[in-house]
């Protein structure tokens, strides 16, 4: 107990995030075991997992970096079309399925890091709005190439083409994406157990980088970027750092999303989706992973409790998530916290007067 | 504490022009909601209803389809239900924003509540969704029209109300050349919807194989869903005598009135989700006058069935039916029959029904809104003949 | 000949692009706030405008007037409840809060006037124009948001330029506090700002309706953020820019579908618009601000 009030505040954030993630899993899998768990509850907990590992990759880039990306659906729809591929590929030659979507998710992050880069060179040196612009046209570019891409595979290998299916496909070969028409049949073979893993993977990454040399460095970009370049930090290669580690992580959260779904679409991805998990980091507070979790999980899960009032769901959706903005900014919010500080002020006071 | 007050009071203010605005527009649409509620909380006794369970969206940009779904097969279960025969039903419709993820959310949230049998989703994807688990949870599904091959493909318990794409666009290639209506034909499709550009996948080949040339395809998304200048400016200049329109008819009202500003006056042949154009309100019927359709569902018909089923709709929801509705409407009155047919009773497990039901489809014939003598074959698609029709002052004249 | 009817709808997309984009920079400039929200107030705007001209049969000036009354009193009351008590909070807090209240006009709309769609009736009536003997067709209403859009453009710079309460507004917008200290009071300000953008929004929605007729709780969202992407591309702030920024997008979108791909052209236009970026990151006629420490 001594030690965790030891720790650094970073440390006990980072502390706090593990155990709000395992102490989750662990409740849910109890709950499970003893059937308490509601079919609707149980289908959600892949996409819950899906996107806080969405929205801690964006806390990066939008809290630990301080630019504004409304682009990371696009690399998350990378990220679930490759995964597809691979694990449709690997259908016959791998049996075993958590390797085969282990496989889907290390390629759905590689590629999608590889389009973070594409896309980081050129343009991380524009500044705010115009950032958040160009990253929400790259998204859009991806939507619209994914939705004329036509992948198909047989004996002979796999085959792309653009626009048109250009190729046949011999006998007892397969579309695995269909140009519009998506994707078709894919296996379910998603766990929550496998999303837990892929969370604590992304918390161990952020988080690491986040209390190591380079994430300081990132920091003092958001800070302050013309004193953090006079001082000699080498401000394209720690932004291009982060920017291309929460794509990677995007990437893996698609592979993830997309092996719950016996379905998927381009159009999934789109601006909306960015936006959503936007809400998330900034509902959770920028910066603040363990903040990001609970924000993701919670707003995943509120319009499902919200079917209770039927037509007045997503309305009634609107206005809490307006309420909420506006409650974690408000002085009651500060005057509240500062009532917990004053007491716990207190409690060491008092504590220090009892030990001298 | 004043400034707050007047600010709450012309918030009111605004409010109730707003709501004032919106009864005179529809009508229906707040008496609808609070109807549909009743719909929804069980109408039939506890136990001696069957549990009937559907998604759609009901907000979002494709809230048209699931509302009107949602519509016709509440009033299909509100006459079974005051009728009082054996087989009463209790309907669910969950909102699943035409998006796959919510699609599965809905079905949970449909299966926790002991959903028996299932209306599946309105809009192909997340239908696609729901229905590899409506497979696998064996709860049978009969989906109102949610069209694409792949929403019963390789699922031995899922049943279509509508034509699969396909055969709309193989019906209308067909069509086309038998009545010779047009030689150079030009389409304009939706290629990020997987209705439309399965539609017209069948129709090119189709056409080829009935020697129709095709002088121009060009596509848009729901992102470009504007502008139509390009697209028909590319038709008039190849010179199309005949414009294939396989959209839905919200897009198709601005293709028609963009036709007409720029003067540009081909044949338009639309497929089944061109129904309703006439019922959009405020548009000028005599831009469509001419426009050829496949449909199932007519609802200027004179037959006791449809005037009844009309009447009803308009008096709860303030517009006309379009082929959603009846189709859904055909839904229920389908399953009724079925489960009449094998004794079905509610206290039957989900899985018990499924079986049963799916001897039932694949053996009986039903006669609805949408058809006479609808048959299904195993592989869940439904067999009944499209109807030509033509928009002849406001109304659909049979071809 | 083609080439020039393809010009026009370029024009004629572009413009109103131009129009909502107005709105959209003029927030932006002053408040310093993405209002996403702000193509909501444009589809709300178009409902009242179809209501009072469909159901209470005022000609189509006093739909449009009914329209720019509500939306700026809508205006008015967002501002106050959704915006104001966030004036200190960092600038994504509001950015998220405009994205709560984007969602909360379009479901309002949903539950207030149905998922059906309805077919708006242009405000302008009249055949097209005919240039060159009827091989160059002109729709009257893109002769009107094109005109609307220079009246409003340089109304704006006058306002914002000549008035007190203009030069309020950009003493604002260089600095809140500095402002203060002068003596101007900076949430009216802000909120005059609110008010005459959601007006602008209200005109926008009444002329985009009239080009494009299909009104459904969610037709302002999507042009909604092609006019945010054509504010950026002018330069967002500047009052000329977007308009610029407008006409160019929605022209380069119809080249696009026109002479490459209609499959790519939304992929087309954004890689242009990257490219634009690129060369110049401060959009065509953003001012260039140099940075401190």
């Amino acid at each position: 107990m001594k030690k965790i009030k030891n720790l650094s505040k970073n440390g006990r954030d980072s502390l706090l995030c593990y155990a709000i993630v395992i102490i989750a899993f662990v409740a849910v899998q109890a709950v499970t075991a003893g059937g308490g768990l509601s079919s609707s509850m149980k289908g959600l907990l892949v996409p819950i997992c899906a996107y806080i590992v969405m929205a801690v990759s964006l806390n990066l880039t939008v809290g630990i970096l301080g630019e504004l990306s409304l682009g990371h659906a696009g690399c998350m729809s990378v990220g679930a079309f490759a995964g597809i591929v691979v694990s449709t590929s690997l259908t016959d030659s791998v049996g075993a399925a958590p390797l085969r979507l282990a496989a889907a998710i290390a390629v759905g992050g590689v590629l999608a890091a590889v389009a973070g880069v594409i896309v980081g060179v050129p343009v991380l040196r524009l500044k705010g709005d115009y950032l958040a612009i160009v990253t929400l046209a790259f998204g859009e570019i991806i939507k619209n190439i994914v939705n004329v891409l036509y992948i198909g595979r047989d004996a002979s290998g796999l085959h792309f083409s653009i626009l048109s299916q250009k190729f046949e496909l011999a006998e007892g070969g397969k579309m695995i994406i269909n140009g519009p028409m998506g994707v078709s049949g894919v296996q379910k073979i998603a766990s929550f157990t496998s999303g837990f893993v892929l969370i604590l993977l992304t918390l161990f990454i952020v988080l690491n980088l986040i209390n190591s040399r380079a994430g300081r460095a990132i920091m003092s970009l958001r800070d302050n970027q013309i004193a953090a370049d006079s001082i000699g930090i080498p401000v394209t290669h720690y932004k291009l750092m982060a920017f291309v580690i929460s794509a990677a992580f995007a990437g893996m959260a698609g592979a993830l999303y997309a092996m719950n779904f016996s379905t998927v679409t381009a159009a999934k991805f789109d601006f909306n989706t960015s936006i959503l998990v936007l809400v998330f980091v900034v509902l959770g507070g920028l910066g603040n992973i363990w903040g990001s979790i609970i924000a993701a999980a919670l707003l995943t899960v509120l319009p499902e409790l919200l079917r209770a009032v039927r037509d007045y769901r997503m309305l009634i959706y609107a206005v809490l998530l307006i309420a909420l903005m506006l409650f974690n900014n408000s002085s009651l919010k500060r005057r509240l916290l500062e009532k917990r500080g004053m007491r716990q002020m207190e409690k060491l006071e008092r504590a220090g007067k009892g030990g001298a | 504490m004043k400034k707050k007050l007047s600010m709450l009071l012309a918030g009111a203010i605004l409010a109730t022009t707003l709501a004032a605005c919106g009864g005179n527009s529809t009508g229906g649409t707040n008496g609808g909601s609070a109807a549909d509620a009743g719909a929804d909380t069980g109408t039939a006794a506890a136990g001696a209803a069957f549990k009937l369970g559907g998604h759609g969206p009901l907000t979002g940009g494709a809230a048209i389809y699931g509302n009107a779904v949602k519509n016709g097969a509440s009033i299909a279960v509100e006459e079974i239900n005051a009728a009082g025969g054996a087989v009463q039903f209790d309907l669910k419709f969950e909102d699943d924003e035409h998006d796959p993820e919510k699609a599965a959310n809905a079905y949970n949230a449909l299966k926790d509540w002991g959903m028996q049998l299932s209306l599946s989703g309105v809009t192909s994807k997340p239908a696609e969704a729901t229905s590899a688990d409506h497979y696998s949870d064996r709860i049978f599904a009969l989906t109102p029209s949610a069209s694409a091959v792949a929403v019963t493909e390789g699922k031995d318990n899922v049943f279509q109300m509508c034509f699969a794409d396909p055969n709309q666009g193989t019906a209308s290639a067909q069509y086309i050349a038998d009545q010779k209506l047009g030689t150079k034909i030009a389409i304009i499709y939706k290629n990020d919807d997987v209705y439309s550009t399965g539609i017209y996948e069948k129709f090119t080949a189709e056409a080829a194989a009935k020697g129709l040339e095709i002088v121009s395809t060009t596509t848009f998304t729901s992102s470009s869903q504007t502008d139509f200048s390009v697209q028909l400016n590319e038709a008039k200049n190849a010179g199309a005598d005949l414009l294939f329109l396989p959209i839905y008819y919200d897009a198709a009202s601005l293709i028609l009135t963009q036709a007409n500003a720029m003067g540009y006056a081909p044949k338009f042949f639309g497929v089944d989700g061109m129904d309703g154009i006439l019922t959009v309100e405020g548009f000028d019927t005599a831009l469509a006058e001419g426009v050829m359709l496949l449909t199932p569902f007519n609802a200027d018909a004179e037959d006791e069935l449809t005037r009844s089923f009309v009447t009803k709709y308009q008096e709860k929801y303030g517009e006309v039916p379009n082929q959603f509705a009846a189709d859904a409407y055909d839904c229920v009155y389908a399953y009724k029959q079925a489960l009449e047919a094998a004794g079905c009773t509610p206290d039957m497990t989900a899985e018990a029904l499924c079986e049963a039901m799916t001897a039932q489809f694949t053996s009986m014939t039903f006669n609805g809104l949408t058809g006479e003598n609808m048959t299904w074959d195993a592989t869940g698609a439904v067999a009944k003949s499209p109807k030509g029709m033509i928009i002849k002052n406001g109304a659909y004249v049979g071809m | 000949m083609t080439f020039l009817n393809h010009l026009i709808s370029g024009i004629s997309l572009g413009s109103v692009y131009a129009i909502i984009a107005l709105g959209y920079t003029m927030v932006y400039g002053i408040a310093k706030m993405l209002n996403f929200a702000h193509g909501d107030v444009i589809m709300v705007g178009a409902y009242m405008s179809f209501c009072a001209t469909n159901y209470l049969g005022l000609p189509a000036i006093g739909g449009v007037a009914v329209a720019v009354v509500v939306c700026t009193a809508l205006g008015i009351v967002i501002e106050r409840l959704a915006y104001k008590p966030l004036r200190q909070a960092p600038a994504l807090a509001v950015l998220i809060t405009a994205i709560g209240v984007s969602y909360l006009l379009q479901n309002a709309a949903l539950l207030i006037w149905g998922s059906n769609s309805k077919n708006f009736t242009s405000v302008v009536s009249g055949k097209p124009l005919q240039l060159f003997g009827g091989a160059l067709p002109v729709s009257r209403v893109t002769v009107v948001t094109v005109a609307a859009c220079i009246v409003i453009m340089v109304g704006l710079t006058l306002f914002t330029g000549k008035t007190k309460m203009g030069t309020a507004m950009r003493a604002v917008s260089e600095d809140k506090g500095a402002a203060q200290l002068m003596g101007i009071n900076v949430n009216t300000t802000i909120s005059v700002t609110f008010a005459i953008g959601s007006g602008l929004a209200a005109i926008a929605g009444v002329l985009l309706c009239s080009a494009y007729p299909l009104l459904v709780p969610t037709t302002g969202s999507l042009p909604g953020i092609k006019a945010f992407t054509a504010a950026v591309f002018g330069g967002i702030g500047s009052i000329p820019g977007a308009f610029l920024g407008g006409i160019l997008l929605g022209v380069i979108e119809i080249f696009a579908r026109a002479y490459i791909s209609s499959e790519l052209s939304d992929a087309i236009v954004f890689a242009v618009l990257i490219i634009v970026l690129l060369v110049k990151p401060d959009g065509l006629l953003g001012k260039r601000v140099s940075e401190k420490v």
